[in-house]
């Protein structure tokens, strides 16, 4: 007995040492933590249980047989944050550089199963070489193994994926396929193909950085969902996501107390709106003012940011928020908003966060590389995760709500369960001067009496009298009421139930 | 009062000071008109007043500078009199004449009055005919090096020669001696020569460590002036009033009682009817001499009030309705201390450049026997391009100066501003200045103590390790209600540890820290290892409000929140700390972290969306500031104000008006 109990913790102390300590400082020396460390910032100290330690490969081709290391290059099980469990795996870039083989892979299946069926979420900390090559097939078993299992689990117990070194190749699909990612500035990269194929195929010569780095995901890509600037912030980051986040889709979002009281009013938004309808404002304050303690938790903030997207609370429950933002392409929809602003709806759908819509969207992005982009299906994409939500819906809209963004943006017609308008808000098919010109044709030559018309149409449209006529918007209100309006609406509609007709899964235009 | 004041009061003015004058007018049950520009539509002034009139255009030229719009104004809406504020028509004396015809009481002083002050040279000879004591000089050209040194040594060293036709320092030259004049003529000739082509050189008195201090005076229409004390205003940067005080702390009764009684006799040589200031210099042997009269409400004016008890504006009003003054000299009391700064929408750290826009939040200390807020605008408000960028005058009240000044610190401490640049922190920072509190200030106080501009607050280590301890409670409460989310396992509840490191700018202190009733013990660790004091912090602040109010070993810290996932960002002082808090564990693992440089300056201005240039504001070869506006882009039918990142030259200018760009197409290009 005392042998076995010596001999575990010789196990232990080689499992803990990774891929030793010149690997170690390696690590650090990029400015990387290691595997173990990184659990140590993500998880409240001293919860960490450790699963599979002792877990090691069966390669024995290419000299594997005589290196093994305890663990196999992952650290998997699970933890609290604050108190709340998740599942996690932590690839160890120290050991065979993180490589995926099929025990490493068999390691974060196991915790993946069982966070499934304890309704826990998985957070994965990735930072791997890729494919355990000299183990070949087994290893791409491995990878699909771990996809097949991201799927399943999309949908019951939120998957936050941190890119903390690289991930490329096939990897790269198992975090693509959780809901969140965030990465580190500098020192983590995701690609298919990286700089070396890049050049050998296109003749493109390209950095890691420019490729894949935080910066590409995080503005042009909009694969990441955030970017740190180190290991340390991203772990906290991620904590104060997870925070936010309900454990799984049984149970409802975490309730967080508050001293902010719900029917705090702002003065100040009384006067967000200019005056001039082609002046922008910026939302963001809006949505400051509005949620608890001003804590808002952006998703893609540097991508599309024509679309706010994020989570927040209201009265201490978490909700998620989407705003167009009139200070970036007058916050039109576009390709990159509505496909943004969609996979944001449907996360929240998920899990049963309500979604408050703010609305100022002046339309559609027209011009050709719209439609030949296709923007025809994308923005069907918002479209139909708004009206396929059946999670609580509140909106408000705040100024422009012209055309068919009118509609896409949790209008009434798509089962919006509280629908207001400021006094500012103009819900109309365009703007008065477009409408004009198109209505009356004839008379554009006509300077005086188009001015007329436009007038005309300004005072019959440029209100929220007309839609509120026929029922489409529930009640004018206040700006500096807007906190406890939308808050009492919640409360109301805590334990709303609705479900859409049965099927084996709906047919999003992708 | 035998007279009856008005019915209404037309305001030609806008901002914090339309709004001060309002205030009086309501408490003496007087109706208010305000005038408006397009600009102001919707302000506090003009919601605040019974009624108001539109004026015209933001340009203050076409709006509140038109004297016949205000005089319509005033006829239109019945008003019998007009106050002018300060700046815009408060000094004209055609518009004091216009009024006068048009059968309206200005409510300031007689146009005459207006005149011979108005002008400098004469205002300077009424003040030696009136026995006023001016810098003294020679003003007529002086023709050998024996002349010069004969005229300095009457008018007592040190002396300033400056060049007749001088500016901008040229042929400038300060001399102690007498040798030091007959080098100085010679030298500030010849340049004067090279530079203006004109030789003729000047001598006056030079004053060392000048002091800006002035006299309130008040006069009705039927001879009666009397003086309301000092007002100091030595706190200034580039002749801009930056700080305010009431008494000076550097007058004696003797020197005070001389300097009204000289304010008072200059006033009557121009039978002066109204509120006026007296300005003088002050030399550090207590000389003072006459620098010009403002013949209007001075911005600083509730600092007298406070110390007097006198509601200048209420004079103003009554005077100008022809009462005879009911305040007699020996009434006029010196009571407690009073001090004011100028709360500025501008940019301290980035040379003082104005700031406009959209006040996002604007809050502080409230109204009360010791704190005074005259501001014009309200949370949401525009500052606007057009106008003179204040947001407030704050104002303090106290027993003696270390008091009041103490008071309104503490204030700062509770004002809150976003949306815009502002110099809060920078008040502080006056504010606290071991110098500032000892009263040894003077004109140069600012350029002498930030040479360099100002650059940032750091606070003294006292107050920086209460920083850091209150920047450890808020962890731990936010902490602990983190751990009250639902859906927790059924573990032990978690108890802060004592051991915590809190890193600031890099540098770590470790902290031991004991539960207590109503907040918690901490010592803050010194360098070397030694354990501070225990610093007792009190406070009733929850999670996620805004403000920290509490004690800290029983003085009393204001500062604001903001969170971090780890600690807490803390404002407070005038300075911005940004506090990791991290168990000993976490933080060894921070240190790990590299150091990452600034991203690499970039050198070239893209267009951020597809769209048509409205205009290039800057020219190839040109300097630009961080924040100036570089180019306006419309897109969606919006223009887009392009701003510089950073400090720079432009290079090159790629596009011009009327261009339409694709997305990141280059604008400029930066030297």
């Amino acid at each position: 007995m005392q042998d076995i109990i010596r001999q575990l913790e010789e196990k232990r102390a080689q499992a803990r040492a990774g891929g030793g300590k010149k690997r170690i400082e390696a690590q650090h020396a990029k400015g990387k933590l290691t595997a173990r460390e990184r659990l140590e910032l993500l998880l409240d100290p001293g919860s960490f249980e450790e699963w599979d330690m002792f877990v090691e490969h069966d390669c024995t081709d290419f000299g594997m047989a005589e290196q093994k290391v305890a663990g196999d290059g992952v650290v998997t099980g699970y933890g609290t944050i604050h108190g709340r469990p998740t599942f996690v795996f932590s690839q160890d870039f120290t050991v065979f550089g993180g490589s995926l083989s099929a025990s490493h892979a068999g390691k974060i299946c196991k915790i993946m199963d069982t966070a499934m069926k304890a309704g826990a979420p998985v957070i994965g900390l990735n930072d791997s070489g890729g494919a355990r090559i000299q183990e070949g097939v087994d290893s791409l078993a491995g990878y699909a193994e771990v996809f097949q299992r991201n799927v399943l689990a999309s949908g019951v117990v939120p998957q936050i994926s941190v890119i903390m070194g690289p991930c490329a190749g096939g990897a790269v699909y198992s975090p693509a396929m959780t809901d969140f990612i965030f990465m580190v500035k500098d020192s983590s990269y995701m690609f298919v193909t990286g700089p070396d194929v890049v050049k050998t195929v296109t003749q493109e010569v390209v950095t890691q950085e420019q490729l894949g780095g935080a910066i590409t995901h995080t503005t042009k890509s909009s694969v990441a969902d955030n970017a740190f600037e180190n290991d340390v912030e991203a772990l906290a980051q991620t904590r104060r996501l997870f925070d936010f986040l309900p454990l799984n889709n049984r149970e409802k979002a975490p309730h967080r107390e508050t001293w902010d009281p719900v029917n705090r009013q702002e003065a100040s938004l009384d006067t967000l709106v200019p005056p001039n309808p082609n002046k922008p404002y910026d939302m963001k304050e809006l949505i400051e003012k509005v949620v608890d303690e001003g804590d808002f938790f952006e998703i893609q903030p540097n991508y599309a940011r024509n679309i706010l997207t994020g989570f927040a609370r209201i009265g201490g429950q978490t909700v998620g928020i989407v705003a167009n933002q009139p200070m970036v392409l007058a916050g039109c929809l576009d390709i990159d908003s509505s496909r943004k602003g969609a996979r944001f709806v449907r996360f929240c759908d998920c899990y049963d966060i309500p979604i408050v819509t703010f609305v100022d969207v002046p339309g559609f992005l027209p011009g050709t590389a719209q439609e030949y982009g296709g923007i025809i299906k994308h923005g069907a994409k918002l479209l139909f995760a708004y009206a396929e939500a059946t999670t609580p819906k509140v909106t408000v809209i705040t100024r422009k709500a012209y055309g068919g963004a009118y509609d896409v943006m949790a209008s009434k017609h798509l089962r919006g369960d509280v629908n207001y308008a400021w006094p500012s808000a103009e819900i109309a098919v365009m703007g008065p001067k477009g409408a004009v010109e198109i209505i009356f044709r004839g008379e554009i030559g006509d300077a005086d009496k188009i001015a007329a018309r436009t007038e005309e149409y300004r005072q019959k449209f440029a209100n929220p009298f007309v839609a509120g006529h026929r029922g489409f918007i529930d009640d004018v209100i206040m700006p500096h009421n807007t906190r406890f309006r939308i808050a009492r609406s919640l409360a109301m509609l805590r334990d709303k139930k609705l479900e859409n007709p049965w099927k084996k899964h709906d047919n999003i235009p992708l | 009062m035998a007279n009856k004041l008005f019915d209404k009061i037309l305001i030609a003015n806008r901002g914090e000071i339309a709004c001060r004058v309002i205030k009086t007018c309501r408490r003496l049950g007087i109706k208010t008109v305000a005038v408006y520009s397009d600009a102001d539509d919707g302000a506090l002034h003009m919601r605040m007043a019974d009624e108001a009139v539109h004026i015209g255009p933001p340009a203050a030229a076409e709006s509140y500078l038109v004297i016949e719009k205000i005089v319509a104004a005033c006829k239109k809406t019945g008003a019998q009199a007009v106050h002018p504020g300060y700046g815009f028509l408060s000094e004209n004396r055609k518009f004091a004449a216009a009024l006068k015809e048009a059968g309206i009481a200005f409510i300031g002083p007689n146009p005459d009055a207006i005149y011979a002050m108005g002008d400098k040279i004469e205002s300077k000879k009424l003040a030696q005919k009136a026995g006023v004591s001016t810098v003294p000089g020679y003003l007529g050209a002086i023709a050998s090096t024996d002349e010069a040194v004969k005229i300095a040594t009457e008018i007592g060293f040190p002396v300033m020669i400056k060049a007749s036709a001088g500016g901008g320092g040229k042929g400038m030259r300060i001399a102690r001696s007498a040798d030091e004049v007959a080098q100085g003529f010679s030298s500030a000739t010849n340049e004067a020569k090279n530079s203006f082509g004109d030789d003729r050189v000047f001598i006056e008195k030079y004053i060392e460590q000048p002091r800006h201090i002035e006299i309130q005076v008040l006069g009705d229409k039927h001879g009666n002036v009397i003086f309301l004390h000092e007002r100091e205003c030595s706190i200034q940067r580039r002749h801009q009033k930056v700080v305010e005080e009431a008494p000076s702390p550097f007058l004696d009764e003797k020197t005070r009682k001389a300097m009204g009684e000289q304010a008072v006799a200059l006033s009557k040589t121009v039978n002066y009817d109204s509120a006026g200031t007296v300005e003088f210099i002050v030399g550090p042997d207590r000389s003072f001499y006459f620098l010009e009269m403002n013949t209007r409400l001075q911005v600083e004016h509730p600092v007298t009030e406070l110390i007097t008890g006198i509601d200048l504006v209420e004079q103003m009003i009554r005077v100008a309705a022809g009462e005879t003054l009911s305040i007699k000299q020996q009434d006029v009391k010196l009571d407690g201390w009073a001090v004011e700064v100028r709360i500025y929408a501008e940019d301290p750290l980035r040379g003082f450049l104005p700031s406009t826009g959209r006040l996002a939040r604007w809050r502080t200390a409230d109204e009360s026997a010791v704190i005074r807020n005259d501001t014009g605008v309200v949370e949401g408000s525009e500052i606007s391009m057009f106008y003179d960028p204040m947001i407030s005058k704050l104002c303090s009240y106290g027993k003696d100066r270390a008091e009041a000044i103490s008071t309104l610190s503490a204030a700062l401490d509770e004002t809150w501003i976003a949306g815009i640049g502002h110099n809060v922190n920078f008040l502080s920072a006056v504010l606290d200045h071991p110098r500032f509190r000892s009263g040894n200030i003077s004109t140069n106080f600012i350029a002498e103590e930030w040479p360099n501009g100002y650059g940032g607050t750091v606070l003294p280590e006292e107050r920086q390790n209460a920083a850091l301890a209150v920047a450890t409670l808020i962890h731990i409460r936010n902490e602990l209600r983190a751990r009250h989310l639902g859906g927790k396992l059924g573990l032990p509840e978690w108890e802060p540890d004592a051991d915590w490191i809190a890193t600031l700018n890099k540098t770590e202190y470790k902290l031991s820290v004991s539960d207590a009733e109503g907040g918690c013990d901490v010592k803050v660790g010194q360098e070397g290892g030694k354990a501070g004091k225990a610093l007792k912090v009190r406070s009733a602040w929850k999670p996620g409000q805004p403000f920290f109010r509490g004690t800290v070993n029983g003085a009393t810290v204001v500062a604001r929140v903001t969170p971090r996932p780890d600690g807490a960002r803390i404002v407070h002082g005038g300075a911005e700390l940004d506090i990791a808090v991290r168990t000993p564990a976490a933080a060894a693992l921070a240190r790990l972290m590299p150091e990452k440089l600034p991203p690499d300056m970039s050198k070239y201005l893209l267009c951020p969306m597809p769209g048509l240039v409205v205009s290039i504001a800057v020219a190839e070869g040109e300097p630009v500031k961080a924040g100036q506006a570089l180019a306006v882009v419309e897109a969606m039918k919006m223009e887009n104000v392009l701003r510089a990142e950073r400090d720079g030259t432009v290079k090159k200018v790629n596009a011009k008006k009327g261009d339409s760009l694709a997305v990141d197409q280059v604008i400029l290009e930066f030297a």
